[in-house]
């Protein structure tokens, strides 16, 4: 019954059978034990689970593991590069971009995609880029701040 | 750059510090409850009610327990000898359901808690609830408070045929006499909807019994581990001190992590029946059904003034949704909005009554502002409303009202002692950053044009800093531990237990500014019970007025302890200590902390009655709560074709006495506005007639998202308080409590030239547009 995937995580190429019922946000966080990407609501809704998948950021409790077979997946922790971190999360820390931090794994996630997509977004733009995300402790106007600090510091 | 290098010799305090908390948090490697893992550990799934009331005829568990990887399953007989839910808050009369932590043989809310499976894994703990068989008899349910207290509604507990848990009476003044003099008397029913709190983690807990060890180590998602720990081994007959809880990283709380819940007392008893780790993590929905819901008022006001808009004289009737059954505070809750209900206005008449009242819905309780923002609400919606009657400008008649500067320390009506403030400071400031003469103006142009422009405000005021133990069910002091270890690195334990808040960063600020030391050198540790002494942990925005308080006295008692140390290595008496030096004064010779330290703990040499070491423990008990206060100015357009309301403008000038981290403040203040704004204008728990909680997911319950938020401008002022040396007040509830009366009024304000003087909220485009279709039929039928 169970499926082998092979899928490769933030540079790991890892193989493993799994359950075709198995969520990929519970594959990542269960079997491969990567517990970055969060699951706050398991309905698509809040996006606490982001993660790039194929160059996209998309819901991980919304998708099966053995949907992803085959893919390219980067999480929250392959972010950071040779013990630095990346100018995404160094934009969240000096912008007091997170409070609880829960959701934080997932808006640095998104935060990638929409500065791929327009690396000079304005307020009116981050704020419709960060739409699927949800957050209940900033009010979000912090998280806003370091996007824009964000897309300054790849610009730099 | 949003946040400031410090130089060694500058002050922490006072400075735009980056979180100290954050490099876990963004790098995704921070340990939440549901990230533990321990060999053997088995899931639990609940499954719950579907009924919001019924008898249950039988329960049928045998195809769960035959199911392969399910080890146990439990019912409400297996577990009704292991104890009940506490409710910490008593008030005389007070009617308490014994709230057993699985039904027994009926169920009195949707999501109530019917069986625990175990199994292997949390996909075969789903599948075993789901082949369970309930047999449920349903019942008429009664969900809406008020209809709860008509006669012959259904008995939510059929001993309590009437719903009321408790009736409660507050006057101060001569309030009859108030309204007998008065030149106007203003009556409004306002409503504070129920709200889901909905912290983006959801609870969590992992029950870990040690057998060799007769020890308990529970992880849960909690605001106050201590108060776990005190009492949910009292509940199971369990040795406290064998009985560590922890809470990890916890994802938000907002007062519903504030709380003894079934799940925590539940986890630990079938840890130890099955001597396995277990961990139970809840689904969004639970979340919505099962943790505490807030507010839940229909309050019935009636103001009185005099015609030059001078307020004598406050009654209030607040009929309090409690839910089927008492969390830890539920029935206490209400009684906040009693003491708060004169706001910051010098009114000596008030006469309020509370009954609390059984509905087949959540619990409510303490939800971020809990009574306050009711309150707030309440006397903010009646001054405007009074203004109106009187013709007088809004601002006009708040500053008329206000409690003077020289009237601190003031008594109010209710009761309590206002510390300290300029409650004219904030509003002026306020309107100076809105511009508010030339927005008024603005406003006599748009309405000319038939647009629909609002300017609202509200002068909020908090009672915080929870708070003189004798005024607190379990304790309001709070305690710190301060270890400089030998090599001169240094530990501060706290007794308060921040999710987000930020004290790690701003108690190391306080610390390093106290010792003098790097703040890289200090490590603020707390939410451990085996590691922190004890401590009643964070709410009521008490963890800096209270818990900052605490860990400054104990660092003053170990900079004692350093002098004497000091004096003895540079033999002399006259020993000063500062900026991380003992110096003595006459030679000028000096050593630094690390050198104390180390001949602290080597001891070769003791000053004279000192023990050995440098650590010190303070328990701080508050002389009175902190009150907080400022003012919110809210531009708004509402749409005349949509209803919808766009926010143009939103000043927040909050007082929080002294701001020890500016950059924790505003991120306070914007996380505190959104859920005020998310409860005027979208969100509400709303249960149909059936007690199904219809707002139950995300996708129906309208959190505010990115591009729903306007931008907010914050100013502050500062009049620090007298009750504790930081001269801090709190700030965690403010934005919510100062939210939600600014929007109202001024969506209130943009429809008035409709002849509407009051809406209840949630303002949504729905019952917007039909008010204005209405208002404008009615206009092109006249």
């Amino acid at each position: 019954m169970n499926e082998s995937i092979t899928v490769t995580i933030n540079g790991t190429a890892y193989t493993h059978d799994v359950e075709p019922r198995l969520l990929l946000i519970h594959y990542l966080r269960e079997v491969v034990g990567l517990t970055g990407p969060h699951i706050g609501c398991e309905t698509s809704l809040c996006g606490a689970c982001t993660v790039e998948l194929n160059g996209k950021a998309v819901k991980s409790c919304s998708m099966f593991a053995i949907q992803a077979n085959g893919a390219k997946i980067l999480t929250v922790e392959g972010m950071a590069a040779d013990g630095k971190l990346h100018k995404i999360q160094e934009a969240f820390w000096n912008e007091h971009g997170l409070q609880c931090g829960f959701c934080t794994p997932g808006m640095i996630m998104v935060t990638k995609q929409i500065l791929e997509r327009n690396p000079n977004p304005n307020e009116q733009e981050i704020r419709h880029g960060l739409d699927g995300n949800l957050c209940r402790c900033t009010g979000y106007q912090h998280i806003v701040n370091a996007v824009k600090a964000a897309a300054r510091a790849a610009g730099a | 750059m949003a946040t400031t290098t410090i130089t060694k010799t500058e002050k922490l305090v006072g400075k735009r510090i980056r979180r100290r908390e954050d490099p876990r948090l963004i790098t995704g490697t921070a340990t939440y409850v549901d990230d533990i893992k321990m060999p053997g550990m088995l899931y639990a799934a609940i499954l719950r009610s579907p009924h919001a009331a019924a008898k249950i005829r039988s329960i049928d568990v045998s195809k769960a327990a035959a199911l392969k990887g399910v080890t146990a399953v439990f019912t409400g007989k297996d577990t009704e000898q292991a104890g009940a839910v506490p409710c910490g808050a008593s008030l005389p009369g007070l009617r308490v359901p014994h709230h057993h932590l699985l039904a027994i043989d009926r169920v009195y809310l949707v999501g109530h808690p019917v069986a625990v499976v175990v199994a292997t894994d949390r996909y075969i703990a789903r599948d075993g609830a789901d082949l369970i068989e309930v047999d449920y008899e349903p019942e008429t349910a009664v969900a809406d408070p008020e209809k709860a207290l008509e006669p012959g509604a259904h008995a939510v507990h059929p001993q309590w045929p009437d719903n009321v848990a408790f009736t409660f009476h507050q006057e101060g003044g001569d309030t009859e006499k108030a309204f007998k003099e008065a030149d106007v008397i203003v009556k409004q029913r306002i409503v504070s909807q129920r709200l889901v709190p909905n912290p983006m983690e959801t609870r969590g807990v992992v029950a870990d019994w040690r057998a060799a060890e007769r020890s308990m180590n529970l992880y849960s998602s909690t605001q106050v581990p201590h108060l776990v720990r005190s009492l949910v081994a009292q509940i199971l007959g369990m040795d406290e001190n064998r009985f560590r809880v922890v809470a990890p990283e916890v994802g938000g709380g907002f007062g519903a992590k504030l709380q003894i819940y079934a799940e925590e007392i539940l986890l630990a008893y079938i840890s130890k029946k099955l001597q396995k780790p277990v961990k139970w993590i809840e689904s969004r929905r639970e979340n919505f059904l099962c943790t505490i819901h807030g507010r839940g008022h229909v309050d019935y006001y009636e103001l009185a003034a005099k015609r030059d808009g001078t307020i004598t004289g406050i009654k209030l009737k607040i009929i309090q949704d409690l839910g089927a059954y008492f969390t830890l505070l539920t029935p206490a809750i209400p009684t906040l909005s009693v003491l708060m209900m004169p706001g910051l206005y010098r009114t000596p008449n008030i006469s309020a009554d509370i009954v609390g009242a059984f509905t087949n819905c959540t619990p409510t309780d303490a939800y971020r502002g809990a009574g306050r923002p009711e309150a707030t609400h309440g006397i903010e919606r009646m001054v405007d409303m009074v203004a109106a009657e009187l013709k007088m400008d809004p601002a006009e008649i708040r500053l008329k009202n206000f409690v003077r500067n020289e009237e601190f320390p003031f008594p109010t009506a209710t009761g309590l002692v206002y510390d300290s403030g300029d409650y004219s400071a904030p509003l002026k400031k306020a309107m100076e950053m809105a511009s508010y003469d030339a927005l008024r103006k603005e406003q006599v142009e748009a309405r000319k044009q038939g647009k629909f422009m609002g300017i609202g405000l509200c002068a909020y005021g908090e009672i915080c800093a929870f708070g003189p133990s004798p005024a607190t069910p379990a304790g309001g002091w709070e305690s710190a531990t301060v270890k400089i270890e030998p090599s001169g690195k240094v530990t501060v334990l706290t007794g308060v237990s921040p999710h987000g808040q930020g004290e790690e960063t701003t108690f190391a600020q306080i610390a390093g500014d106290e010792l003098g030391v790097d703040i890289d050198d200090i490590l603020v540790s707390h939410g451990d019970t085996s590691l922190v002494q004890y401590g009643i942990g964070t709410f009521g925005s008490r963890s800096t007025a209270v818990g900052g308080t605490a860990l400054y006295f104990a660092l003053q008692d170990l900079k004692a302890k350093i002098k004497k140390f000091g004096a003895m290595l540079l033999e002399s008496e006259d020993v000063t200590f500062s900026d991380g030096k003992c110096v003595c004064n006459k030679t000028g010779k000096s050593c630094s902390v690390k050198e104390v330290a180390a001949a602290a703990y080597r001891a070769m040499k003791l000053p004279p009655n000192t023990e050995p070491g440098l650590v010190a423990t303070h328990f701080w008990e508050p002389p009175n709560f902190t009150f907080p206060f400022g003012a919110h100015l809210v531009v708004t357009e509402v749409d005349r074709d949509t209803g919808g309301v766009s926010i143009r403008r939103y000043v927040a000038v909050d007082d929080c006495g002294n701001i020890l981290n500016p950059l924790i403040v505003d991120g306070q203040v914007h996380g505190g506005v959104a859920q005020g704004i998310g409860q005027a204008l979208w969100e509400q728990a709303v249960y149909d007639d059936s007690g199904q909680l219809v707002t139950g997911e995300f996708m129906d319950y309208t959190m505010p998202r990115a591009h729903m938020m306007p931008w907010i401008e914050s100013g502050h002022t500062i009049t620090p308080t007298p009750v504790n040396p930081l001269g801090v007040k709190g700030v965690g509830e403010a934005g919510t409590i100062g939210a939600s009366p600014a929007v109202v009024n001024s969506v209130v304000d943009a429809l008035s030239p409709l002849g509407v003087r009051h809406l209840d909220m949630p303002l949504t485009p729905e019952k917007l547009w039909k008010l204005i279709a209405s208002k404008d039929q009615a206009g092109s039928n006249a």
